[in-house]
């Protein structure tokens, strides 16, 4: 069983290829990879060494011969030129989690290469070349980290062959350095691109030869290295989706039902029109009322385009435009109203029996020790810094688009559906993305710039204002959790339910990442075990946000094991480690399924690091909290202190991560770092209300991120291990909140339930 | 005919709006696109510029108003060579950047703080930055690189001083 696989969240993605859930084992091995081809591709100047996923029908899945002549268009890995550049392509979309330094260090790491001396490029998007090109699920470095190494392991084995003819010494006498090929006993050396060209002409090693190197060795793979993408940031060049500019470029704005799902009825098109700047202002009729998640579809919804010489004589006619509309398709989603509904169905069994193990219910009649308690949070937005923007061209009979987007492939089957074009006439390029977080998994803003480019015939960059941001995400569920668990006399859980009250629009299964979490831990750490579920009417469309699921669960469930250890009346770390019990991999080699040995560590670790049991003066305490999510190990302990009016310092943030050898350390911390900041922004302040289907808050005085004034300071610690890489990019995120609460409770004795705890009178200050 | 000083050179806007806001000048007609769109109502700092040195929104100002002022954006802030600033080179050094998207507008922001007040304390840090949102949470970069550079030694842990560059 994969944590991550709710059986209610069936995965869009899935159309890229029937090894989505293929995982690489433990070590170099690697499921997926026998299914790919390493190409070496001659004619384009030195040596280029391919890898090809043999996912699709395309040609390339049936090359049998190594050696192949091919045209330059070829999304290659590496490319050595007889300059000793060595150009390495990344696949996966940036957007901030670091995959365009990451990746390529593999690649580097096991070539040898000269660091200083690559260039990383991203490749072109096409799905029948690369499998699932997208940024989501902190799987990249999961997916391809063995690819990777090998690819580079490939290229020097061949260079090395070449150095060894140029050289005239046997090969096993070579050793490689910084993109050399030295003869230690000769003390000759030649550089990469020196071989390069006779390199390309050695017959590519066989994968069961290749020798890869002692970590001991590690030049790249666990150091500190800076993003490749760093200068170009910090001077302010074009990097972003906004930032892009083709000729003859015009800007537009498109105008939507804030109550979700409204179609236009009239709006004052001929008044807009004249106004300055304006090239034209039209209705898009759209397809599809209140939207729904669904990165490949041509979904559009009804709205006035305005199209303009510039963005501002957009935004600025945007304002005189007065739109009527039908709002009789539209949501009628009321948040109160939800809340009210939820905290009722709490108080009943669930209506969904997910897992049912042992009698949960004779246990507890029979238990003297019992607690239960209900965890509510609210919907929440993404909100990347950079709101969405896509620039497209439509061109007839093709169209070519520029998108910050996570998933590229995705639009590119969006649009084949949206104008009935073949594969090879749409062109995706990705570009940067300012901030992710889930929100650009889904692409509406990109058909939408398509519809609006094709109507006014020139290409068009949209921009979404923030507002746009804000009323029309893919949000973040609300979280309903009760839970009710007994003790026994040893203080331990003998019987454990968790109720998951969660959003449903059709009245049968839970709305996308709004369901429960269904994980081995605490599952298979008991005998009586139950999971429900019970479903509240919504309308509200809903999607993945960093953690998803794993960030509404791990407040409710790692607040719950606290109370747990409470009423048990024992030391909270102590408490867990017993709960975690003897170190078990619950599935083994399924680096999805928790080992709870890897779980124990970190909560150890972080105990160690936090100095947890210290005396804390009155006022202040210290609160413990982890999550497994992701294929990671995150354990994380807040400092907290509070005042009479509920004002909460977090002073510091200790987390301990096992996430495998560590391939970039800087970016590892750094996203390690960023999703606590992120969760802690989340559980004090952030939350989207409904009215009439409507969101209420229209952008940053309302919906507020957290300030550089609130942040804790954090210090992030890995464990060494030797299981396979996974990645950072959210696991830390789950925990924190918890962390957190449970911090204010030790400090104070006041339980917080509900989320952001702006609702329930407390602050971040 | 709205001419501005921008980064030491004067350029004209030919017959914009002069209410047009400052951000969309710089973006859509002079195509510096380093200053950035996040909120358009002042909340979230992207869009942070220096106006006669000191940190200003441009999304709150209309051209009209800027003349005859000089204005500096982060496409002005390294020397005319490449060099970087003090601060640009910290946040290449100490790794601060994760998407990016609001680094244009804290810098802006740190320099500015730099001018006036060399040896900042934590406090000041946190007043002077604490207009700038960044999504991606890197403030403990953000704050250590400023100390960095005001103290003229490493306050965070350095990166490998090898490096790749990104086309
Ligand atoms: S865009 Fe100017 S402050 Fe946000
Ligand atoms: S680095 Fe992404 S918003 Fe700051």
């Amino acid at each position: 069983m994969n944590d991550q696989n709710t059986p209610n969240n069936p995965d869009p993605l899935a159309i890229f290829g029937p090894n989505r859930h293929e995982l690489p084992e433990p070590g170099e091995a690697s499921v997926a990879l026998d299914r790919r081809q390493f190409l070496l591709l001659t004619g384009l100047g030195g040596l280029v060494i391919g890898v090809t996923s043999g996912i699709s029908s395309s040609a390339f899945g049936q090359i049998s011969a190594p050696i192949y002549q091919v045209g330059l268009e070829l999304n290659h890995y590496i490319q050595i030129n007889p300059e000793g550049e060595v150009i390495i392509f990344t696949p996966h979309p940036e957007v901030g989690q670091g995959v365009r330094t990451s990746l390529p260090m593999i690649v580097a790491e096991e070539l040898d290469a000269d660091w200083s001396r690559v260039t990383v490029k991203s490749s072109t998007i096409d799905p029948s070349r690369y499998g699932q090109q997208f940024a989501g699920g902190s799987t990249s470095i999961l997916r391809r980290k063995a690819e990777l190494s090998k690819m580079g392991a490939m290229a020097r084995h061949m260079l090395v062959a070449a150095g060894a003819i140029e050289l005239d010494a046997p090969a096993d006498q070579l050793t490689t350095s910084d993109s050399f090929v030295i003869h230690q006993a000769s003390g000759r050396k030649l550089s990469y691109g020196e071989l390069a060209e006779l390199a390309a002409k050695q017959p590519m090693p066989d994968e069961k030869s290749i020798v890869y190197k002692d970590p001991a060795d590690y030049r790249l793979l666990g150091k500190r290295i800076t993003s490749v993408d760093n200068r170009t940031i910090v001077t302010g060049e074009p990097i972003f989706g906004s930032d892009v500019s083709v000729p003859g470029m015009l800007y537009a704005t498109f105008v939507k039902s804030r109550s979700l799902g409204g179609r236009v009825k009239s709006a004052n098109l001929d008044e807009v029109k004249r106004l300055p700047g304006v090239v034209d202002a039209f209705v898009i009729e759209g397809n599809k009322d209140i939207p729904a998640y669904d990165p490949v579809s041509d979904f559009v919804s009804s709205g006035v385009a305005i199209v303009a010489d510039s963005t501002w004589q957009a935004f600025r006619a945007r304002d005189r435009l007065h739109v009527e509309w039908d709002l009789s398709t539209a949501s009628t989603d009321d948040t109160d109203l939800m809340a009210r509904q939820a905290e009722e169905l709490a108080t009943q069994p669930g209506a969904i029996v997910d897992k049912d193990k042992g009698n949960v219910d004779d246990v507890f009649a029979k238990s003297g020790n019992i607690v239960e308690s209900f965890y509510h949070t609210t919907f929440a937005s993404h909100s990347p810094l950079e709101p969405n923007n896509c620039t497209v061209h439509f061109k007839g009979d093709s169209v070519e688009v520029w998108a910050p987007s996570q998933t590229p492939p995705a639009i590119l089957i969006g649009l084949m559906k949206l104008f009935g074009l073949p594969m090879n006439k749409v062109v995706v390029h990705q570009i940067r993305g300012g901030g992710g977080f889930g929100r650009r998994l889904e692409n509406d803003y990109a058909r939408e710039a398509a519809l609006i480019s094709k109507r006014v015939g020139a290409p068009v960059k949209l921009q979404w204002k923030r507002e746009d941001e804000l009323a029309f995400d893919y949000f973040r569920p609300p979280g309903y959790n009760a839970y009710k668990a007994s003790l026994n006399a040893d203080g331990k859980v003998d019987a454990w339910l968790h109720h998951t009250i969660a959003a449903s629009k059709d009245g049968e299964k839970p709305n996308r990442d709004a369901g429960s979490r269904l994980t081995l831990f605490p599952e298979n750490m008991l005998d009586h075990y139950r999971t429900t579920t019970s479903l509240v009417p919504s309308q509200t469309p809903t999607g993945p946000m960093r953690a998803p699921t794993a960030n509404t669960h791990g407040f409710a469930e790692q607040s719950f094991i606290h109370e747990l250890a409470i009423a048990a009346g024992k030391d909270h770390v102590e408490f867990y480690l017993d709960f975690l019990g003897e170190p078990v991999w619950t599935v083994p080699n399924d680096p999805n399924a928790i080992h709870t040995g890897r779980a124990a560590n970190t909560i150890k670790k972080v105990a160690e690091n936090a100095g947890w049991g210290r005396e804390m003066p009155a006022g202040r305490g210290l609160g413990l909290s982890f999550y497994f999510s992701h294929a990671t190990y995150a354990a994380e302990v807040a400092e907290v202190s509070v005042d009479d009016r509920n004002r909460v310092k977090v002073h510091k943030v200790w987390a301990v991560c096992d996430c495998g050898p560590v391939v970039n350390l800087s970016g590892a911390e750094g996203q390690a770092q960023g999703a606590i900041i992120d969760g802690i922004g989340v559980m004090a302040q952030q939350s989207i209300t409904f009215k009439n289907g409507a969101a209420q808050q229209t952008n940053f005085h309302q919906y507020p991120l957290l300030r550089i004034n609130q942040h804790p300071e954090i210090e992030v610690a890995f464990v060494e291990s030797d299981f396979i890489s996974s990645g950072m990019g959210e696991p830390t995120l789950p925990p924190i909140a918890a962390a957190v609460t449970n911090a204010i409770y030790n400090a104070t004795g006041k339980r917080i339930r509900g989320m952001p705890i702006s609702n329930e009178g407390f602050s971040i200050v | 005919m709205i001419t501005l000083n921008i980064n030491g050179e004067v350029k004209s806007l030919g017959d914009i709006d002069p209410e047009t806001p400052l951000l969309w000048a710089l973006r859509d007609t002079l195509g510096l696109v380093g200053t950035k769109y996040g909120c358009g109502i002042a909340q979230c700092g992207a869009c942070t510029v220096h106006v006669d040195g000191n940190p200003a929104r441009a999304c709150q100002l209309p051209v009209g108003a800027l003349q005859g002022v000089i204005i500096t954006t982060i496409e002005g802030l390294a020397a005319k060579d490449g060099t970087l600033s003090d601060l640009q080179q910290a946040w290449v050094d100490y790794d601060v950047p994760q998407c990016g998207y609001c680094q244009a507008g804290q810098l802006m922001s740190a320099t500015a703080l730099l001018e006036r007040t060399p040896k900042p304390t934590d406090d000041d840090i946190k007043t002077a930055l604490s207009g700038n949102l960044c999504r991606c949470g890197t403030y403990n970069r953000i704050a250590g690189a400023i100390k960095s550079v005001a103290n003229k030694k490493a306050e965070l842990e350095v990166t490998e001083t090898d490096r790749a560059k990104g086309a």
